[in-house]
């Protein structure tokens, strides 16, 4: 299992790397236009042709690249601490308040999600800058993306609640503070973890979800699921390879970060 | 008679999520930065008071309390408001394009659950660990596709809608199903079964079934959620007029009396299937 997690994580990387410093290099702006190489195939001076604007795609794809793998973490940790907030806390705690949250995260995952961020994206305002409508679509992942953690981290608090060794620290006299802080973060902990990286990949294909029904990231600043926008037209798409880079490189990294952060392996 | 009173407390309690779950969907919509905004106060050819008529018709969904009450109350003369973008009753809208959504979703499901059951039944057959890395493999490759990718690379392919939406539920469904088999087969009694020898399909039938039947029923509860969710770009990119392209195009034009009724009929089916596929297991826990 090890050997497929360095794999996994070596394809990452492999993505990573090469999109971080190629979106600090000021050749790779983009948003130029070359208006005389539009709707090109890949050539010497531009890798991965360019789109119907002439765009660099290879420029495009650097920054959608970065800016998927910078927001999504964001929005994972924003979604994991209210899972915390709303499952963990009242899991601990017990009684009528993780009744009420057992209920409250019930009617979250009784949604169906796609719907819900579909109607909270589309009410946002039609004049946001991009980087705020990136900002903005990856903060309603978050806020909306809790409740899998929540019942997760519910479940293991519970645990933590009623095992022996909270039931003795507590039967000692042992403080509230330092039953939190000493005895349940510590288990809770990797729980977290987990969770958070499970979340990643999940919010990378959320966000190229909405993005391809138009209201994901704005133009021009473009992400992952931006970049997949192309593939809307079938003659693109059964015109050149590269238009398909972008769906390549998404399913690589999806694949590799679920493989790398399997959900059985660390929970 | 605890069997009826099951029965009421989950519809109860069903009611009360769907009550609840649009109240929060109108919530959020209401106090969404953008509320209130209408593409048609921009257009040059609208008169000062045309423009003045639609602000009016806007104010009346400021206060989302009072525009929930009114909904609810026109709701119980069956009346579910008119499109603002489409210029029809809500009502009409619905019962068109739901029947087109429950073709595609029934089409849809069946595939998925029938190919999972039998990738599944065939790597626990065979035996063969090259069989179910194999299908591992290509559930996890197509949970790595964006459900709007697989419908862009239907049409592509010439493939039929329901194939795609198939595609997007079939690897959930069949990651539930493997991990329900192999920890079934991981308990004492199968262990012991077949340490006396006995077939893979005697133990399959006999043994790991009775073993997840109970999950495998709340599993198609939670299946149709899944295809809910999936049909919204399945519908958008095949250019179906299903409830999943009513919600898109709704969004789009933020008519909020559409987007309010879609998401009862949403969470009501979602809940409603939960709550029936969870009865259907308890029932058979009980029987057993």
């Amino acid at each position: 299992m090890k050997a497929i997690r360095i794999f996994a994580l070596s394809i990452a990387s492999l993505i990573v790397l090469p999109a971080t410093v190629g979106s600090l290099l000021p050749e790779y702006d983009y948003s130029r236009q070359d208006r005389t190489n539009i709707s090109t195939g890949a050539s010497s001076e531009h890798w991965l042709g360019t789109d119907a604007l002439g765009r660099d795609r290879l420029a495009r794809l650097f920054h959608g690249t970065r800016v998927s793998l910078t927001l999504a973490p964001a929005a994972a940790v924003l979604s994991v601490f209210l899972a915390l907030a709303i499952g963990a806390a009242p899991g601990f705690v017990g009684g009528a308040s993780e009744r009420l949250a057992k209920r409250l995260i019930d009617l979250m995952l009784s949604v169906p999600w796609l719907f819900l961020l579909l109607i909270v994206r589309a009410s946002l305002p039609l004049d946001l800058s991009p980087m705020v409508s990136a900002m903005v679509t990856f903060s309603i992942l978050g806020l909306l993306g809790w409740g899998v953690p929540a019942r997760i981290l519910m479940a293991r608090s519970r645990e933590i609640r009623e095992s022996e060794f909270v039931l003795l620290a507590r039967a000692s006299g042992v403080s509230r503070w330092r039953l939190l802080s000493a005895h349940v973060a510590p288990n809770l902990g990797t729980v977290l973890l987990a969770q958070f990286w499970i979340a990643v990949p999940v919010y990378i294909l959320a966000e190229a979800n909405l993005s391809l029904l138009g209201l994901g990231v704005s133009e021009p600043m473009p992400s992952l699921g931006s970049l997949l926008r192309e593939m809307e037209s079938v003659l693109t798409l059964r015109g050149d390879i590269c238009n398909f880079v972008a769906l390549v490189v998404l399913v690589l990294l999806v694949g590799s970060l679920q493989l790398a952060f399997n959900s059985s392996e660390v929970n | 008679m605890t069997c009826w009173r099951e029965i009421l407390t989950r519809l109860l309690m069903a009611a009360v999520t769907v009550i609840v779950g649009v109240f929060f969907s109108a919530v959020l919509v209401r106090y969404a930065p953008g509320f209130g905004t209408d593409e048609r106060q921009l257009d040059a050819r609208l008169s000062g008071e045309s423009i003045e008529a639609i602000r009016r018709e806007m104010a009346g969904e400021q206060n989302v309390a009072a525009y929930f009450v009114d909904a609810v109350q026109k709701l119980k003369q069956g009346d579910l408001g008119t499109s603002r973008a489409f210029h029809r009753p809500v009502r009409d809208l619905l019962t068109e394009r739901g029947w087109v959504t429950i073709h595609l979703l029934g089409a849809g499901l069946g595939v998925a659950w029938a190919a999972a059951i039998l990738v599944v039944m065939a790597s626990w057959l065979s035996g063969s660990a090259a069989l179910a890395r194999t299908s591992s493999l290509g559930s996890g490759m197509l949970l790595c596709l964006p459900a709007g990718a697989i419908a862009l690379l239907l049409i592509v392919a010439d493939g039929p809608a329901c194939l795609a939406l198939a595609l997007v539920v079939y690897p959930k469904i069949y990651r539930y199903l493997t991990n329900l088999v192999v920890s079934a087969g991981r308990t004492p009694h199968v262990l012991a079964a077949r340490a006396k020898g006995i077939s893979n399909a005697r133990l399959l039938a006999w043994h790991v079934v009775p073993a997840i039947r109970r999950e495998v029923v709340a599993l198609t509860g939670v299946s149709l959620g899944m295809a809910l969710s999936a049909a919204i770009p399945v519908e958008a990119f095949c250019g179906i007029p299903g409830i999943g392209q009513l919600a898109w195009q709704a969004a789009l034009a933020r008519d909020v009396p559409v987007l309010t009724m879609v998401s009862l009929v949403v969470i009501a089916s979602t809940v409603l299937a939960n709550s029936g596929a969870d009865l259907l297991a308890d029932q058979s826990r009980h029987a057993t």
